[in-house]
């Protein structure tokens, strides 16, 4: 009896400690992959799954760690929502890998006013060759206060009027140059049974989109300069309102699809409705030229798709060949890291980071890397019209704009998107949308 | 009485005596050693689950409650902030708006669940081969996690690739999420599609533990179907309706998952209740501060539903229905 209640005991002792060994465990691998563990020169980097990425990411720091037995790379994969938040996480905690990627803008901001980051400036300064080869354009949304706080890399993305040439033909229409041509060519599609314009509403960034062009055609850069400076009532500024009330005559006028607040970008419905015919025009990132190709059967073969500059507003100030988008993705390198771990890092940014055999990677998964001097790389693809537009597009765009929700802090960028979701519903007026949105410059 | 009942009824018994027993610490007849090995060993025990439930629950919350004071932007430090979060979000309308929707979204669905997990539940307690098998078709949504239902949904909603072009059927081509109302019926009838099953199950063991002497008892005195169903099930019923109206209820607090993939709140702000709310405002604007308070209010909210549906219950808790038998 005495026995089988001490081994009962010890059953039930063993069944309490197990979760506490296993939450014991679990503390200790939180500091998992960000731990600073390796050789003296070995340096953690974080990037993300998915193609083609993955694959050329993995493929450049294999080829480095080849070459450079002395400073080695550790490379830890994501998916993308999971990295955004990990890598928060692992910053606040003191636990960030060495190198720090990301998109610049507003997110860099926050890290380098934790002090998180290193000043890349003087080092950039020493190294000029390292700069000069990108695209000037790049490095905006690296620069904080003067000061580059990360090495723009892989692609640039502008965003792209995309049409579908058939159904053009089958209207009678010409690409729109002016904001009046676009909304006469609403009525033209609706009377034909055609949804003018193809728009994925429920992600909100895709409508944000359509914002950031007709804010830059209307006041030109210098309105969003504004807002982005934090200036007071930088969103009631008179051409900020006209062109929110322009927005809302597209909607008015049916020029986005019945339904668009349903539709998804993350199911590529909103591109599926261009190349099934279903809507005519389309405003969507460069990326989306590679999933057409792949989705749409003969629709690109065939070139039926085309792409035409934003149309430019009467009276506005905005240059057409301004432009929008994500000039580049970057990488930081962590204020945390040792001395050794950031030689590392900044080797690898050198010698390391968008190498030629990189370069002809992306070029062939149908993206443009950020270097100078590839347009004859370029006109040897099968893509080649497409991607000489995007390049010269980017190198060229007297102003490339970032997108809005990269460029502002993380805070003023959810309620940007929350307030543009109202704008397009038409629940909220232009004049609401600008005092909801004053209130939050500066954060 | 069936025999297997009367066991059971003796079980009862047994539980309600031995109860009384462990009340009765304070009688000496029991002796003083006994009684501390007892109580010694119990608290000993409890070490082990307290500790998790210090470190998970209480240690979290009250990180919580401080951080609701405090400004913090989830990488820089930490500042204090004193009630100024708190004053932001009482005078938030956005904030009263996900606390309205939080209460509707919780009433519909238990309004909606409530007497379809009871009647399906009732259906498939008898003994019939058919209702098994049509019971294991019911029981299918609760295989399937909460993201991959809500993607089938969205994909299944979709105005122009969705079930309208897929059968054919025009009138289905709404702007299921694109329409406030709308919106907000998609979120309550896909919540009520993926837990009316769990709900159903916990009615079904709760049909099958009623005496099948109430009912012949029922039926020789002339009561029919729907009157055995009035007055002897559902009375019956009572602490399972308590047990699974609280599970609705309190989890209808922290609904996210399902929204967050189906809408993301939207559109405008039509589905984000206080759940979802506490989410954007953490983790995509970066406000630790401010989403510590939604934080906090939910717990308040939950904890005030659960213990007030408890009362419910009346205050003995531990009174048998089976008085009598």
């Amino acid at each position: 009896m005495e026995h089988s209640t001490a081994s009962r005991r010890s059953f039930l002792t063993l069944a309490g400690l197990a979760p506490l060994a296993v939450w014991g465990l679990t503390a200790c691998g939180t500091s998992g992959p960000g731990g600073n563990s390796g050789g003296a020169g070995s340096a953690s980097i974080w990037s993300l799954t998915g193609a083609p990425g993955e694959t050329i990411r993995t493929a450049t720091v294999d080829a480095f760690n080849k070459s450079n037995p002395d400073n080695q790379i550790k490379l830890t994969l994501f998916q993308n929502d999971a990295f955004k938040t990990k890598i928060k996480t692992a910053i606040g905690a003191g636990e960030a890998p060495t190198m720090i990627y990301g998109w610049g803008g507003g997110g860099l901001k926050t890290y380098v006013e934790a002090g998180q980051v290193v000043d890349l400036t003087p080092w950039l300064e020493e190294n000029p060759q390292v700069k000069d080869r990108l695209f000037p354009s790049a490095f905006g949304a690296a620069t904080v206060d003067g000061k580059i706080y990360a090495l723009p890399n892989e692609t640039v993305a502008p965003i792209i009027f995309f049409y579908n040439k058939e159904l053009f033909a089958k209207a009678g229409a010409q690409p729109p140059k002016t904001w009046d041509e676009l909304m006469a060519l609403t009525k033209t599609f609706n009377d034909l049974g055609i949804a003018p314009i193809s728009l994925a509403g429920q992600s909100r960034w895709t409508s944000m989109m359509w914002l950031e062009f007709v804010f830059d055609r209307v006041g030109g850069p210098e309105l969003f300069n504004n807002i982005f400076a934090g200036k007071d009532n930088a969103w009631s500024d008179p051409s900020a309102l006209e062109a929110l009330t322009k927005i809302q005559e597209l909607v008015a006028a049916n020029g986005f699809i019945k339904g668009f607040s349903s539709i998804t970008a993350d199911s590529n419905a909103d591109q599926a409705l261009l190349y099934t015919g279903k809507a005519a025009m389309m405003l969507h990132g460069a990326w989306t030229y590679g999933s057409m190709k792949n989705d749409g059967g003969d629709f690109v073969p065939n070139g039926n798709l085309g792409w035409f500059d934003f149309p430019t507003v009467d009276g506005g100030k905005g240059d057409l060949k301004n432009t929008v988008g994500n000039p580049g993705q970057y990488m930081s390198i962590s204020a945390k890291a040792s001395a050794e771990e950031q030689t590392t890092a900044k080797k690898y940014f050198a010698e390391g980071l968008l190498t030629p055999a990189e370069v002809t990677s992306w070029i062939e998964s149908g993206a443009v890397p950020i270097v100078t001097g590839i347009e004859d790389q370029l006109a040897a693809t099968d893509a080649k019209e497409f991607l000489t537009y995007v390049y010269t597009t980017a190198k060229d765009a007297p102003n490339f704009q970032q997108s809005w929700d990269q460029a502002l802090s993380p805070t003023a960028a959810e309620a940007l998107l929350n307030n543009i979701d109202q704008l397009f519903i038409k629940s909220i007026t232009p004049e609401q949308f600008a005092s909801n949105m004053n209130a939050t410059l500066g954060q | 009485m069936t025999v297997a009942d009367r066991s059971a009824g003796a079980g009862q018994g047994a539980k309600r005596a031995r109860r009384r027993n462990s009340k009765g610490t304070g009688n000496p007849a029991d002796g003083p050693q006994r009684n501390s090995t007892v109580t010694g060993r119990l608290n000993w025990l409890v070490v082990p689950a307290l500790i998790i439930f210090l470190a998970f629950a209480i240690l979290p919350l009250a990180g919580v409650f401080l951080l609701s004071f405090t400004d913090w932007d989830g990488i820089g430090s930490i500042t204090f902030a004193g009630v100024e979060n708190w004053m932001r979000a009482f005078a938030d309308p956005t904030m009263y708006h996900a606390l309205w929707l939080t209460l509707v979204i919780m009433a519909l669905s238990w309004i909606i669940q409530t007497p379809i997990s009871l009647l399906l539940g009732t259906f498939t307690a008898g003994s019939q081969k058919y209702r098994a098998l049509l019971a294991v078709l019911y029981f299918l949504p609760l295989l399937l996690s909460s993201a991959a239902i809500a993607i089938a949904y969205k994909s299944l909603l979709d105005p122009n690739f969705g079930l309208a072009a897929g059968l054919n059927m025009p009138f289905l081509a709404q702007d299921w999420l694109g329409h406030p109302q709308l919106a907000l019926g998609v979120v309550i009838f896909v919540v009520s599609w993926q837990f009316i099953p769990f709900h159903t199950l916990i009615y079904q063991g709760g049909v099958r533990q009623i005496p099948k002497s109430l009912y012949e008892a029922a039926s020789i005195d002339g009561a029919g179907r729907v009157k055995q169903f009035f007055y002897i099930t559902v009375p019956q019923l009572k602490y399972t309706i308590i047990t699974s109206s609280t599970l609705m209820v309190v989890g209808a607090v922290t609904y996210f998952d399902l929204i967050f993939v189906i809408t993301g709140g939207g559109p405008g702000n039509a589905t984000r209740n206080l759940a979802l709310d506490m989410y954007l405002t953490g983790f995509k604007a970066n406000q630790m501060g401010q989403a510590s308070v939604t934080a906090v209010i939910l717990v308040l909210l939950g904890l005030g539903i659960a213990l007030w549906l408890q009362r419910l219950g009346g205050k003995d808790k531990n009174g048998s229905q089976l008085e009598g038998m």
